[in-house]
């Protein structure tokens, strides 16, 4: 078993001995690997598979699932945007200046990640409600976030927060600083200083940090179900569709979109690691 | 003048964001007085709820450990073919979204499905019961403990573990007395980013529960029917359990980035 599994794998046997437990640690890997991820994802795309493309055509064009579609990439691209913008300012005062409160602030940057969706959800529905504590100094602007488009985006901005400023800070901690005194001993400006050379030498972090931040927000579901009101045509995201279409049975619906999404996805991850594979690169840290 | 700016818009962003939810969690939990909120968290569904929980994060933080550090051993200390491609894998249910990673079991062992059937005939629910409920935390925390431990272990060598089966120790002692004191922090780290997402996860959870009461309903399931049925305060007062699961993950994982840090670089 093991001597065939080394086979497969091509073991190479060129050290002077190998550590044990190979077949014990490839046999846990393998099969828990296989049996939690790789066989369900196959059962998804074996059930797509059996779909006709007039099928898949039909419930791709319904306009209720192109208006879902449209929903969740609007908010997610323009959650991923402010968060890029947001993002890159939060590491960027974080690494240069200090301020009272900065190391409690920061020790909550995390925070996206370790609350709960549905907490997260309902505080922040509670907050930007026409009557909460942010949200009645916004309805006087004509600004309603409650079931709205901007609400979800609000919701999407909280949840993708991390990922920017966890990806730009350390390209801040390591930044040359004497780039940027050279060009201002050559007599650039400021702003001239950071156009040119500071933010050229961010931008793959900011990238890859606005890229990720994009796909968590397509996919996101709990925090958005409580402030969007879930209205077809209007606030209804992807992930919510593909439960309703689960409720009422329709299995084939509900694959076709979960498929749809998840090839999306993929290919947004393909793209992260493009741009990474680029920036060292560009570094020339390639190994 | 700029640098005050810079900094104004950082905190009102980052207070916005971060401070203001914790806060407005909190008052409404207890917004109708201490009696309601003790009511909240000690009615039997909560406990239920609460019990379920722990006992589906449980089990995934402890498969998923066992899974990373077969993961990371296999990884880091032999060369094969697909290394790579095993890598990028580990990282894949990170890139599904929360609904999908319930929907694959549905799809996988629900009524409709050959295996989903045959179980059910054979007096094995899993869609709609516990069981479902576990597999889809399990998805959704799959690659915490292994993509901490393979670069951990990747950095750190195996050269001390080659000098241990050198001088005579067998696999099971080169493990407990050489590997797990080298990494203890880093497998700590990941448990604790595990558990900290196990026991919040929702959308997954959700689409395989069924939503029954007392039986397959979650912390997070409980706070979103309470908050359906208009009971806010007691959906608030059950949010500040997970709230304060969600504070204890962050002030272990800053306590454990500063062991992790400390060890790697050595000063």
């Amino acid at each position: 078993m093991v001597d065939s599994l080394t086979n497969f794998l091509k073991v190479k046997n060129n050290r002077r001995f190998r550590l044990p437990g190979f077949g014990l640690s490839t046999g846990i890997t393998l099969t828990y690997l296989s049996v939690l991820v790789l066989i369900p994802l196959v059962a998804l795309v074996v059930t797509a598979s059996t779909i006709t493309r007039h099928e898949l055509v039909t419930i791709l064009t319904n306009p209720r699932v192109i208006a879902a579609f449209k929903v969740t990439f609007s908010t997610a691209i323009v959650a991923a945007v402010i968060n890029g913008i947001f993002g890159t300012l939060v590491a960027w005062v974080h690494a240069r200046y200090s301020y009272p409160g900065k190391r409690l602030l920061d020790a909550l940057i995390d925070l996206p990640f370790a609350l709960p969706t549905a907490v997260a959800g309902i505080a922040l529905t509670a907050l930007f409600a026409s009557n909460g504590w942010v949200g009645q100094f916004l309805v006087p602007l004509g600004i309603n976030l409650n079931y709205s488009w901007w609400g979800i985006t609000i919701a999407l901005v909280f949840v993708g927060m991390p990922f920017v400023i966890r990806t730009v800070e350390p390209v801040l901690d390591d930044f040359d600083k004497e780039l940027e005194e050279a060009a201002r001993t050559l007599g650039a400006t400021p702003w001239q200083t950071f156009v040119k050379v500071i933010f050229p030498l961010l931008l793959p972090a900011v990238l890859t940090g606005t890229t990720l931040a994009f796909a968590r927000c397509l996919g996101e579901y709990g925090s958005v179900v409580f402030i969007s009101g879930n209205m077809p045509m209007k606030t209804e995201i992807v992930p919510l569709l593909i439960i309703t279409k689960l409720e009422q049975y329709d299995y084939v619906g509900a694959t076709v979109i979960a498929t749809t999404m998840l090839v999306l996805s993929f290919g947004l991850l393909l793209i992260v690691n493009l741009i990474q594979w680029i920036q060292r690169r560009r570094l020339g840290m390639e190994s | 003048m700029i640098r005050r700016l810079l900094i104004a818009i950082t905190v009102l962003f980052l207070t916005v964001f971060l401070i203001l939810p914790i806060v407005v969690v909190i008052v409404s939990a207890f917004a109708q007085g201490m009696a309601t909120y003790w009511a909240a968290i000690t009615e039997p569904e909560a406990l239920d709820a609460l019990q379920l929980t722990l006992t589906a994060a449980g089990v995934a933080v402890i498969c998923n450990t066992i899974f990373g550090l077969a993961a990371a051993w296999m990884i880091t200390n032999y060369a094969f073919r697909g290394k790579n491609l095993l890598i990028t894998l580990i990282d894949l249910p990170f890139t599904v979204s929360p609904v999908i990673s319930g929907l694959i079991f549905v799809l996988l062992f629900g009524g409709r499905s050959g295996i989903g059937r045959w179980l059910i005939d054979h007096g094995f629910k899993i869609i709609f019961a516990t069981p479902g409920i576990i597999l889809a935390t399990c998805f959704v925390t799959f690659p915490f403990v292994a993509r901490e431990l393979i670069p951990l272990m990747q950095s750190q060598g195996n050269q001390e573990e080659e000098a241990a089966y050198m001088l005579g120790a067998n696999g099971w002692q080169l493990f407990w007395r050489v590997t797990v004191p080298k990494i203890k922090w880093g497998i700590l780290y990941g448990v604790v980013l595990a558990a900290g997402r196990a026991v919040g996860e929702f959308g997954a959870v959700s689409v395989v529960s069924g939503h029954i009461r007392g039986v397959t309903n979650t912390l997070p399931l409980h706070i979103e029917i309470l908050y359906n049925e208009y009971q806010f305060s007691a959906a608030f007062a059950v949010a500040t359990i997970l709230l304060v699961f969600a504070i204890v993950t962050l002030v272990l994982k800053r306590y454990l980035e500063y062991r992790i840090e400390r060890k790697v670089t050595p000063s």
